[in-house]
C-alpha cells in the first residue's frame, strides 16, 4: 500500500511541477544553471566510462570468440550493438543516478531541511515548478550526452581491438557499418529521453518530501538512488519489449 | 490585523492545537510562548498556509484565509514575510540575491529600482559590506538581519519570526528583538512572534499568548504576564534563576 501511496504523490507533484509557473526571467537563469551542473558538469565522468567500457566490451567479444568461422568484422558489430543499444543509455543512465540523482536528492532535501523550501512557499512560489521544472527541462539535453557515450564507446572499442591486436582497422569499421538500422538509434533515443525524465523526477521527489535532518538526506540520496535505478530498469524493459521485441 | 477561531491541527489522530482563538494587531509585536512541543511552530505554520488546519477559520484583515483561492492566496502570500529560525537563507545565493529575491519574483521594478530597494533594506537592518558574501559567511546574528530583510523587502504587511533569536548571544539576541520591534512600528505591520525566551517576552511582548500542550491558556502583555496568578505561567516564567531572584527582589522591594 505504501508503494501506491509513493506513485500517487509522485504523480501529483508531477501535476503540480507544471503548474503555476515561476518567472521566465528566472526560470531562464535557473535552467542555465542546471544545464552547467547536470549536463556540462557529467561529460567528463561519461566520457571516461564511455571509452573505457566500449574497449572492454571490445576485448571482451575478442577472447570470446574463437572461432575461425566467425567473420573479423564481428568484434567491430558487437562493439556497436552494445554500446548503441545498451550501454549508451541505459548503464550511462544508471551511473548518472549515482552522479546527477544523488546531487539532486541531497540539494532538494538540504533546502527541505534548511526550510527553504518552506521560505519559497510562504514567498508564494510554486516550489515545485521552482525547483524541478528547470532540472526536467536541463535534462532534455541529455540525449547529446549519450550521443557522446555512444561515439566515444565504439572509438574505446576500436582503439582496444585494433591496438591490441584483436581486429583490424577495416574489420572494425566494417562491423560497425554491417547491418546498421537506425531505428535502433531511435529507439536509444526514446529510451535516453524517458530516462531523461526519470533522472530529473525521482531524485526531487525524494528530495522534496524527505523528513528529518543531515543524516536522513544521504539516506534520501542512497533510496532515490536505488529507486531510480529500478524505475530506469523497467523502462527499459518495457521499452524494448515493445519497440523493439 | 490577524484573527484566528477555535483553530485546531493533528497528526495521526494526534492534537497537536486544539481550539485557539485570539486576534493579533497591526503595528504590535504579538508573541507566541510556550515550552518546547506546545504547538507554537505549528500554530505558526498553520496561519501561514504550510500546513492544513482539520477545524477552525483564520482572518487577514477581515478575509478569511482560504487555501482553495490560488490567486487570492498567492497575493496574501506577497503580504507576509517570514524569519525562520534557522534562517532559511538561499545558501547558493549572495546576501543580495537572497534580498533581492522577493523583488525578482514579483515585482516589476527595474534591475536599478531593485538594487536601490535592497540596499535601502540592507542599511535599514544595520549590516554593512555583506551584499556580496554567501550566507556560510555570516555570524549567526548577521543571517538573522539578512533573513528580516529579506521579509520586508517587500513591504509586507504580516511579518512571522520562529524563535528569531534562537542560537544568538543574549546582547544580539536582544538587538535582534529590537529590530523587529521597530521595524512594526516603522512599517505598520502585523508581527507574530514564537519564542519561548523570556528576555523577548520582556522586550517586545506588546500582546502575547501563552500555550500549553496545544491550548492557549493565557493572553495578555509583558507587563501583565508578571502579576498573573496562573500556576502555569508563573512556572513557565519563573523557571530560570534569574526571572526568580528578580520576583524576590520585587517582593522584598514592596
Amino acid at each position: 500500500m505504501r508503494l501506491f501511496f509513493h506513485i500517487g504523490r509522485y504523480f501529483l507533484m508531477i501535476k503540480s511541477t507544471f503548474t503555476k509557473f515561476t518567472k521566465w526571467s528566472v526560470l531562464q537563469k535557473l535552467i542555465f544553471q542546471e544545464i552547467d551542473d547536470l549536463i556540462i558538469g557529467s561529460i567528463w565522468i561519461v566520457a571516461f566510462m564511455s571509452f573505457l567500457v566500449g574497449g572492454v566490451v571490445a576485448i571482451q567479444t575478442a577472447l570470446n570468440i574463437e572461432s575461425p568461422f566467425l567473420p573479423g568484422n564481428l568484434i567491430g558489430f558487437a562493439t556497436r550493438q552494445s554500446v548503441i543499444l545498451e550501454f549508451a543509455p541505459t548503464l550511462i543512465s544508471i551511473i548518472m543516478a549515482g552522479k546527477v540523482g544523488s546531487f539532486i536528492t541531497s540539494s532538494i532535501g538540504t533546502m527541505r531541511v534548511t526550510e527553504q523550501i518552506d521560505a519559497l512557499e510562504v514567498m508564494g512560489i510554486n516550489s515545485l515548478n521552482y525547483l524541478i521544472f528547470p532540472k526536467i527541462i536541463s535534462l532534455m539535453l541529455y540525449p547529446f550526452l549519450i550521443t557522446l557515450a555512444m561515439f566515444l564507446g565504439i572509438l574505446g572499442g576500436y582503439i582496444a581491438s585494433v591496438y591490441a591486436g584483436f581486429s583490424t582497422s577495416f574489420d572494425f569499421i566494417q562491423g560497425i557499418q554491417l547491418d546498421f538500422k537506425v531505428f535502433h538509434v531511435v529507439y536509444a533515443y526514446i529510451k535516453t529521453t524517458l530516462f531523461a525524465f526519470i533522472l530529473a523526477t525521482i531524485p526531487s521527489y525524494h528530495g522534496f518530501f524527505m523528513k528529518g535532518g543531515a543524516l536522513e538526506v544521504g539516506k534520501a540520496s542512497n533510496v532515490s538512488f536505488v529507486w531510480t535505478s529500478i524505475v530506469i530498469i523497467i523502462i527499459n524493459f518495457v521499452i524494448t519489449q515493445l519497440l523493439l521485441a | 490585523m490577524i484573527e484566528i477561531n477555535n483553530i485546531a491541527k493533528s497528526f495521526d489522530n494526534h492534537k497537536i492545537i486544539e481550539d485557539i482563538s485570539t486576534t493579533f494587531d497591526k503595528g504590535k509585536t504579538n508573541l507566541i510562548i510556550g515550552q518546547s512541543g506546545s504547538g507554537k511552530t505549528v500554530l505558526m505554520k498553520c496561519m501561514l498556509g504550510l500546513l492544513d488546519i482539520d477545524e477552525g477559520e483564520i482572518y487577514f484583515d477581515d478575509e478569511k484565509f482560504n487555501k482553495k483561492n490560488i490567486s487570492k492566496l498567492a497575493n496574501l502570500r506577497k503580504q507576509m514575510g517570514m524569519v525562520f529560525q534557522g534562517s532559511a537563507l538561499f545558501d547558493s545565493m549572495s546576501v543580495l540575491d537572497n534580498i533581492i529575491f522577493p523583488l525578482r519574483m514579483f515585482s516589476n521594478k527595474s534591475n536599478t529600482e531593485m538594487i536601490e530597494r535592497t540596499k535601502e533594506v540592507i542599511r535599514r537592518v544595520d549590516l554593512k559590506d555583506v551584499d556580496n558574501k554567501f550566507p556560510s559567511e555570516l555570524s549567526g546574528g548577521m543571517r538573522k538581519r539578512v533573513a528580516i530583510a529579506r521579509a520586508i523587502v517587500l513591504n509586507p504587511k504580516y511579518l512571522f519570526c520562529d524563535e528569531p533569536n534562537s542560537g544568538l548571544d543574549p546582547k544580539t539576541a536582544i538587538i535582534i528583538d529590537k529590530l523587529i520591534k521597530e521595524i512594526t512600528i516603522e512599517y505598520n505591520i502585523t508581527t507574530i512572534i514564537n519564542t519561548h525566551d523570556m528576555n523577548s517576552v520582556m522586550e517586545i511582548g506588546d500582546k502575547i499568548i501563552f500555550l500549553v500542550e496545544g491550548r492557549k491558556i493565557w493572553e495578555g502583555n509583558n507587563k501583565e504576564i508578571l502579576n498573573t496568578d496562573d500556576k502555569l505561567i508563573n512556572d513557565f516564567v519563573y523557571s530560570s534563576e534569574l526571572f526568580k531572584k528578580v520576583k524576590l527582589y520585587q517582593k522584598n522591594k514592596n
